[in-house]
């Protein structure tokens, strides 16, 4: 067998001659008859892959979409994919197991050889390279005419910058929107906003709290707001809890009176990276974020008490209206959710 | 048959006129692939990533990434009259409406998740086998850079159908990118056109998931297979494999058949997985909305660790001259994924300082023949499993009723200390294989027949190792530490490099010099000697068993 390419490189290739790999005849190699029962399981194989394909197509217009089927132990399914991804998948395993038994019974089951060459060109190759490539630089007078080299490279860090800074309105702020340090810090709490329960959207009394209990609750004007905006902003900001305490187990709050009555209002998004948190542990007062159970205390100024978390839970000032609906007194006074920069 | 090989001749003859690829085509056609069942790793990433690219163009011809918001009329009933984005809903009418909509979305997941398991395990038997060492060192970069990819086209993905739980993800991930230093809350109104979750987002991360990502893992694998075939495949050692050549199977017909139907194979296990197995059930978390969230929120396993870094760090966080550093937010996001991964790109570089070695391996390494590499892969893969089971220790600490708290504690201290048990104990076991090793080719494989000689003597009879066994052993390459520099010449000048050097052959010896040496070719015949002569005495003493396996009769 020859080496030689036509461009006059050597590219070493298989020896299919060289039989020093020892190679152990198969079943198939010395047996006509296991050859042949080899070719028969092929052929069946390639055979059931087409079937298969077949009952897939029959299944596709045969069970309608909403169809289901109960199987013993995965309880109901869709019947529709079960019998679309079992046919076609025994379909194209078919083929695959089909292919891959011809090659391993049927195909020469001899290694063969074949020589690697090194990977470095020969030092007269390299050196001819490096001279075919200082020619070209030489010819471009690269190196001779500094000031084209320079106002070149000059250009080339300035060209692409346009592409660069057409990304900053990625965002454009809306007319008179506040900075986003700003957004950030406000939410549409305020003084005399109702709050209502995040489901029902029912006004809450205090009698609405159980002692012990917690109440997820969103500001009345939140719907509004949503509607205006065309988004959820408000809400990722807006959500509190409302939790409900013997005022002796009160052990501090975020402000003088932010409380009424043992019911504190806390905003219900993680000052870690801003998972909502809902499960509460009456008993100790404790509040654990799902996410990565950062844990803060109620009873004690929402503080973090364990987890990643590293500021406490922002409590929102709560009041009585003169018809007896919780509202809020004022705005959070300071930024809920996860930290930022110029949070300070 | 006869006509179709006529046609296609004729047609290889139309090209080849025009190309001239005739001699290409027939060196392609020989090219030899050595077997092992670990080289087919790769290969299931590389399928998983064709069936991903064929279900995602499928996908795309449904999904609408919007999120503006439509109230649901689809035939799901539990969620009807719902308030949801566009995007959740055409992810309900592609798993409900469309048939065989749900079948492709939880192949694509499916395939998702092979695709990042293939990449980690195929990018662990290339690092224990040192199949990363010269000339390969590109390749094993392109390879982690695909990984990190194929992580980004995972997660890009999956935040896409607008959820509670990828909703929840994404959550996760603008807190990230707001508490990062200086710029963070102008990246996240950037990102997200605002504040979060905005309008915007989504289909921004569409066109990063189904362009970007997948236009550069395309043009990387590319990059990766094309070096591969040109480098050609490393080997395992074994008799007649060296390292000037390669032992296996021509391209046509054994690996055409073969990874072809490997394809198939891989296609057909994620279809048939897919119609069986539910996978990603977006109807049962319902619509994303930010003041929501399920207990047990859980990422794809291969956002797990990170997830489980962000669990296990402590919180620290600084306030001062107005502003705020987040160290409990940027650490584990943002600085220890990318530290770990470029420690991982430039290992070759880090364990070529070691040994000076320039020449090329294309014959692997066995693990334990690089004892101090392996320890380092175990003790990186345990430090990667202590973050995973942190990323899940509410899971486990509700199944196995353990106390949360407790849990992070003790997962806190794992995670420096269970690398370092990892890598000595993996360090002395590979040792140990090697001390095996040794003893197996000096004194035989053990038989477990006592024979009693007539003389009284007890023998047990050893068998010597077969060719393909002391082939392997006999691989093991030659180390030794790089020596410790002159500190002054000859002349008494004083060498300037010794200090760094004094460091590299700290570092080499760190990695070297606890190897246990092959044995010498005289001790090797004298070891054949002495089995033998083993063997004739109990061949003597009339040990039938003996005699098979010396192939000797009884004198």
């Amino acid at each position: 067998m020859s080496d030689i390419t036509e461009t006059g490189t050597t590219e070493p290739e298989a020896d299919f001659s060289v039989a020093e790999i020892a190679h152990h005849p198969r079943r198939t190699d010395v047996d006509p008859r296991a050859a042949k029962r080899a070719e028969r399981q092929v052929t069946t194989l390639f055979v059931a892959a087409a079937l298969l394909a077949v009952l897939a197509l029959v299944a596709y217009v045969v069970i309608p979409v909403d169809a289901g089927v109960n199987l013993p132990l995965a309880g109901p399914v869709g019947a529709l994919n079960l019998a679309l991804g079992l046919s076609f998948g025994l379909a194209i395993l078919c083929v695959g197991l089909g292919a891959i038994h011809w090659a391993r019974k049927l195909m020469p089951g001899t290694e063969v050889v074949a020589m690697r060459h090194e990977m470095r060109s020969s030092a007269e190759q390299r050196a001819e390279a490096v001279a075919a490539f200082e020619r070209g630089l030489a010819d471009s007078g690269f190196a001779q005419r500094p000031m084209i080299r320079r106002t070149l490279l000059g250009a080339l860090v300035l060209v692409p910058l346009p592409l660069v800074i057409m990304l900053r309105d990625l965002y454009v702020a809306p007319e008179g929107a506040p900075s986003p340090v700003e957004q950030l810090s406000e939410t549409i709490w305020g003084s005399g906003v109702r709050i209502v329960s995040d489901v029902a959207e029912r006004p809450l009394r205090l009698g609405d709290i159980p002692v012990g209990g917690l109440v997820a609750a969103i500001p009345e004007n939140l719907h509004e707001v949503e509607e205006e905006e065309g988004n959820l902003n408000a809400r990722a900001k807006a959500a509190i809890i409302l939790v409900r305490m013997a005022p002796s187990e009160i052990v501090s709050q975020q402000g003088e009176g932010w409380g009424v009555e043992g019911v504190l209002a806390f905003s219900k998004i993680c000052t870690h990276v801003g998972c909502p948190i809902a499960l509460y542990e009456q008993r100790t007062h404790h509040l654990l974020c799902p996410c990565h159970q950062s844990t803060f205390d109620l009873a004690d100024s929402g503080n973090v008490v364990f987890g990643p978390a590293a500021r406490r839970m922002p409590q929102l000032p709560i009041t009585v209206d003169e018809e007896g609906f919780l509202v809020a007194a004022s705005d959070f006074q300071e930024p809920v959710g996860p930290s930022f920069w110029e949070r300070g | 048959m006869s006509a179709v090989i006529k046609t296609g001749g004729k047609g290889a003859g139309w090209l080849d006129d025009r190309l001239g690829n005739a001699s290409f085509l027939r060196r392609q056609i020989n090219k030899v692939f050595p077997d092992h069942w670990s080289f087919m790793l790769g290969e299931i990433a590389l399928y998983s990533f064709i069936v991903i690219l064929l279900t995602g163009v499928y996908l795309t011809l449904w999904f609408n990434p919007s999120m503006t918001e439509v109230v649901y009329d689809g035939s799901y009933a539990p969620l009807k009259g719902v308030k949801m984005s566009e995007s959740f809903a055409s992810a309900l009418h592609i798993s409900f409406d469309v048939r065989g909509g749900l079948l492709i979305r939880q192949i694509h997941h499916m395939a998702a998740l092979f695709f990042v398991a293939a990449i980690a395990l195929h990018l662990l038997r290339v690092f224990f086998t040192g199949a990363f060492r010269k000339p390969r060192e590109m390749n094993w970069v392109i390879g982690v850079v695909l990984f990190l990819l194929a992580i980004a086209a995972g997660f890009s993905g999956y935040s896409l159908p607008d959820d509670l739980l990828s909703g929840t993800g994404l959550r996760i991930t603008q807190g990230i990118i707001q508490a990062s230093p200086v710029i963070g809350t102008w990246m996240s109104f950037l990102l997200f056109d605002g504040e979060f979750p905005g309008t915007a987002f989504l289909p921004r991360l569409y066109s990063v998931h189904i362009l970007l990502v997948p236009g550069l893992i395309l043009a990387l694998v590319t990059a990766h297979l094309l070096m591969v075939w040109y480098q050609k495949h490393t080997q395992f050692p074994g008799p007649g494999r060296t390292n000037e050549n390669v032992v296996g199977y021509p391209f046509m017909p054994i690996y055409i058949a073969k990874a072809g139907g490997f394809f198939f194979v891989v296609f057909g296990i994620l279809v048939a997985l897919s119609g069986l197995v539910q996978i990603n059930p977006i109807w049962a978390y319902g619509p994303y909305m930010p003041d929501q969230v399920t207990a047990g929120s859980q990422p794809d396993w291969y956002v797990g660790f990170l997830d489980g870094a962000l669990r296990l760090m402590p919180n620290w966080e600084f306030s001062f001259w107005g502003i705020t550093l987040s160290i409990n937010v940027i650490f584990p996001a943002m600085i220890l994924a990318p530290v770990l991964l470029i420690l991982l790109a430039v290992y070759p570089w880090l364990e070529r300082l070691a040994t000076r070695d320039n020449s090329e391996h294309h014959l692997l390494d066995r693990p334990r023949n690089a004892p101090v590499r392996t320890a380092i892969g175990a003790a990186t893969v345990a430090f990667y499993i202590v973050l995973m089971i942190g990323g899940g220790n509410d899971i486990l600490a509700y199944n196995f009723d353990l106390s949360i708290n407790t849990m992070i504690r003790v997962l806190q201290v794992s995670l420096f200390v269970v690398p370092v048990i990892v890598f000595i104990v993996t360090k002395r076991i590979a040792l140990s294989l090697q001390r095996r090793d040794r003893d197996l080719l000096l004194h035989g494989r053990e038989t477990g027949r006592i024979l009693r000689l007539p003389s009284g003597e007890f023998l047990e009879i050893h068998e010597p190792v077969d060719e393909e066994t002391k082939a392997k052993i006999l691989s093991k390459p030659e180390v030794a530490p790089l020596a410790l520099p002159e500190a002054t010449d000859e002349h008494g000048v004083a060498n300037p490099q010794a200090r760094a050097e004094r460091l590299r052959a700290k570092w080499s010896g760190f990695f070297y010099k606890d190897d246990v040496p092959v044995p010498t070719a005289e001790e090797l015949a004298e070891a054949q000697h002495h089995i033998e002569h083993e063997l004739t005495d109990a061949v003597d003493a009339g040990s039938q068993a003996a005699a098979e396996i010396s192939g000797q009769q009884p004198q």
